[in-house]
């Protein structure tokens, strides 16, 4: 088991390196999305619309708690990946570098991640706030109407992550 | 009669939630602590991830999970109380007073088609039994849908009995994998209706883990499922290398000649719940 020090922007350059049961701590922006907001994001794209750069980004699968005034986002730990698999293909063959969640994924997925190099992480489920602690600031980029399902950039530091599918095919989950 | 204030109930009904969002149960703590001296490799990583949420959501008053659930109650109303109002009325009061002051995610929307949020986590799911005497028990669960997902119920035919019990139990385990927040609790309803069964599989997750069930036969069968649903490896986080459940717990009610309604409902790691009597 390797461990990696990693940047959003950077972040491609370490993806041939990275093998499932890896450590990886992350630093940069990266948006939240589950299910409602997937759902947006696609009839948002199937009208032409990319509401976010989805090329080089790295999406997290999580609904934060939104926590009280100076005390924001208070846990946010990953919801369930599996969920979003049938939205998944699209968002990688348009460039997603990664995303993180919990839980394994389809063959479907696994095949659009190996096709367009995405790799596969995931925090730990159930440690929300733990979790929360690498989260420095954010802002909501869209569908702030969904709440605590609206598309947030979040800014981490050391986000404790496990490359759960690696780009060379491999799986955590046997 | 004995009059219990509405007042009365949301002071120790949202003490309560507060306290069941941030902190584990002793039992639920000694579980994991065990289970992660029984995890090695990526599994003992995640188990580290989990004590170490546990113990910073306690000292600083965090939610353990942003998940922070439907809320579920089984309340005992002794006969001889007398409320001021519905008692789903009074908690779903409570819930969406100390849910937005606490900052806990609203989880809940109003038509599961429309999906709209209602923004206070409202409705609760509320359960009502009569019992006699003069207090009111209350027995609230926080519960996150990663695990209630993955539950499953099943009319199995009275030939199948416990074998088919078994496999169903086991089967349920292995389809959820490593999606509902391993390791688990299992719980387990047998008998009964369709309805019924789901319930009271719902319920046993109650239970303080260690405890075994009252009948010697079922804490057998209970000792037997654990030990089937550890052997499948699916292991902390999914990724093996250590326990997949935490306990199975049963409970059982009489049922009709022709059926044996089973219901298997999963509980992450993450096992909140409390009491509050008055």
């Amino acid at each position: 088991m390797r461990t990696f020090e990693l940047t959003t922007t950077d972040f491609s350059q370490s993806v041939d390196e990275m093998r499932v049961g890896d450590r990886v701590y992350l630093t940069g922006v990266i948006y939240t999305a589950r299910d409602a907001a997937h759902r947006c994001l696609h009839s948002d794209l199937d009208r032409g619309i990319e509401p976010f750069p989805l090329r080089g980004s790295i999406i997290y699968y999580t609904g934060p708690c939104p926590g009280i005034v100076g005390k924001p986002i208070t846990s946010a730990g990953p919801t369930t990946s599996g969920r979003m698999d049938v939205y998944a293909p699209r968002l990688l063959a348009l460039g997603v570098w990664a995303t993180i969640g919990k839980g394994p994924r389809s063959n479907h997925v696994r095949e659009a991640a190996l096709e367009h190099r995405a790799v596969y992480l995931v925090a730990t489920g159930g440690a929300g706030a733990l979790l929360a602690q690498s989260i420095k600031d954010y802002e909501v980029i869209c569908y702030p109407e969904l709440g605590p399902e609206a598309v947030l950039a979040l800014k981490v530091e050391r986000m404790p992550l496990i490359v759960a599918d690696d780009i060379h095919g491999n799986t955590i989950y046997n | 009669m004995r009059v219990i204030l509405r007042q009365a109930i949301a002071v120790s009904v949202q003490a309560l939630l507060v306290s069941i969002n941030t902190k584990l149960p002793l039992d639920v703590w000694g579980a994991l602590e065990q289970a992660k001296e029984l995890s090695r490799g990526t599994g003992a990583l995640f188990m580290d991830d989990i004590i170490n949420n546990a113990v910073l959501a306690r000292k600083r008053g965090l939610p353990l999970c942003q998940d922070t659930g439907m809320v579920v109650v089984f309340a005992e109303l002794g006969v001889e109380v007398s409320l001021e109002e519905p008692l789903q009325q009074t908690i779903d009061f409570c819930v969406a007073e100390i849910y937005p002051r606490q900052g806990y995610r609203p989880s809940v929307v109003s038509d599961p088609l429309a999906r709209t949020n209602t923004n206070n986590n409202t409705p609760s799911i509320v359960y009502v039994e009569l019992v006699t005497g003069n207090s009111l028990k209350l027995d609230i669960m926080i519960k996150g849908f990663g695990s209630e997902n993955m539950s499953r119920s099943a009319m199995l035919t009275p030939a199948q009995g416990y074998e088919g019990l078994k496999d169903f139990v086991v089967s349920t385990v292995k389809n959820a994998g490593g999606n509902p927040c391993p390791p688990i609790i299992v719980g387990v309803g047998v008998g009964g209706t369709f309805d019924y069964c789901a319930m009271l599989s719902k319920k046993a997750l109650l239970r303080t883990i260690g405890e075994r069930h009252r009948e010697s036969v079922w804490a057998e069968r209970e000792k037997e499922l654990l030990t089937a649903v550890n052997e499948l490896g699916i292991g902390p986080g999914g990724a093996g290398g250590g326990p997949t459940a935490l306990a199975v717990h049963m409970e059982y009610h009489p049922t009709h000649i022709a059926g044996l309604p089973v219901a298997v409902n999963i509980l992450c790691h993450s096992s909140r719940h409390g009491r509050v009597v008055l």
